[in-house]
């Protein structure tokens, strides 16, 4: 339960880093964190103990596949990770734009923004 | 394979502390590099956890976060953010986040939830028999990402697509010049 315990103590650091910080940059190191958290989570969710990586090779029985760690949250897992960098790469796009506009990655002096 | 608690609750305090220094940090290439830091101890953890293909593709995005970061932002403006804190926002969001901490212990403490090393592979359990027979490919991480899931596959490459998409349109320079000699003209 700790291992849960330590996950959640990293997405709420992420989530701090995003609420709290002034700077743009900041903030997306915040969501960069919660998103490692987020997939560490999962892929703990379906380990087990002496668990095999989910490979078949020949010669393997029936009970050796009994053996395999969850190989479902590792699929989905690999397509969030590939989506988090999409996301960061058009974050930091929108950072540079921004930064292009008002000159300065502070949000509390980008005091124009309009909903 | 030995009982691997002990390495992992290493990388687990490794990262808590990393991230630490990367969100309190004056400097943002410290900053990104304390997060590039986190990023490579996930890596490893993914490793000791049974998930290979996991680790490769952390291992690849991660040093791409690092380009992304330290070429789109940090080259552009390095300079630290001098003003004063807000010092109620951080006590406020600190207390918040603390609570939400706890409560969320104290659910997931106490309901049925799977204990560390137990997972319930209801679904998976389908998978793990028919992968080889059914689809052929060895590695079952491939046969669901794209023989059983494969539609899924299909809404990451969407979603891919449309945030490159996104990024392209706001860093384009052509189009907007074009729309003002129009109008001027």
């Amino acid at each position: 339960m700790t291992v849960y315990f330590l996950c959640a103590v990293l997405l709420m650091m992420g989530l701090y880093c995003l609420v709290a910080k002034k700077n743009i940059v900041k903030k997306v190191i915040g969501i960069v964190i919660m998103d490692y958290a987020v997939n560490l989570y999962l892929i703990i969710i379906g380990y087990k103990h002496g668990g095999l990586a989910p490979i078949v090779e020949p010669g393997m029985n029936a009970q050796t596949l009994g053996r395999f760690v969850d190989p479902l949250p590792q699929a989905l897992v690999l397509t969030s990770i590939v989506i988090g960098l999409g996301v960061l790469s058009l974050m930091v796009a929108m950072c540079i734009r921004m930064y292009e506009k008002h000159g300065t990655f502070d949000m509390s002096q980008i005091s124009k923004l309009r909903g | 394979m030995e009982n691997i608690t002990p390495q992992l609750y290493t990388l687990l305090v490794f990262m808590v502390v990393g991230s630490i220094v990367a969100i309190e940090t004056r400097n943002l290439l410290s900053a990104v590099i304390s997060v590039s830091a986190v990023g490579f101890a996930l890596s490893i953890a993914f490793l000791f956890l049974g998930a290979p293909d996991i680790a490769i593709t952390q291992l690849v995005v991660e040093v791409l976060v690092l380009i992304i970061l330290i070429r789109g932002t940090i080259l552009i403006d390095n300079t630290a953010i001098e003003t004063h804190r807000d010092t109620l926002a951080v006590v406020t969001s600190l207390i918040l986040f603390g609570l939400l901490l706890g409560f969320g212990a104290m659910i997931f403490g106490s309901s049925g939830f799977p204990e560390f090393g137990e997972p319930l592979m209801r679904v998976s359990r389908v998978y793990v028999q028919t992968g080889m027979p059914s689809t052929y490919a060895a590695n079952l991480v491939t046969a669901i990402i794209l023989d059983f899931r494969a539609y899924d596959t299909l809404g990451e490459v969407a979603v891919l697509f449309t945030s490159i998409l996104g990024a392209l349109a706001l860093l384009r320079k052509d189009g907007k010049v074009a729309r003002e000699e129009v109008v001027s003209a």
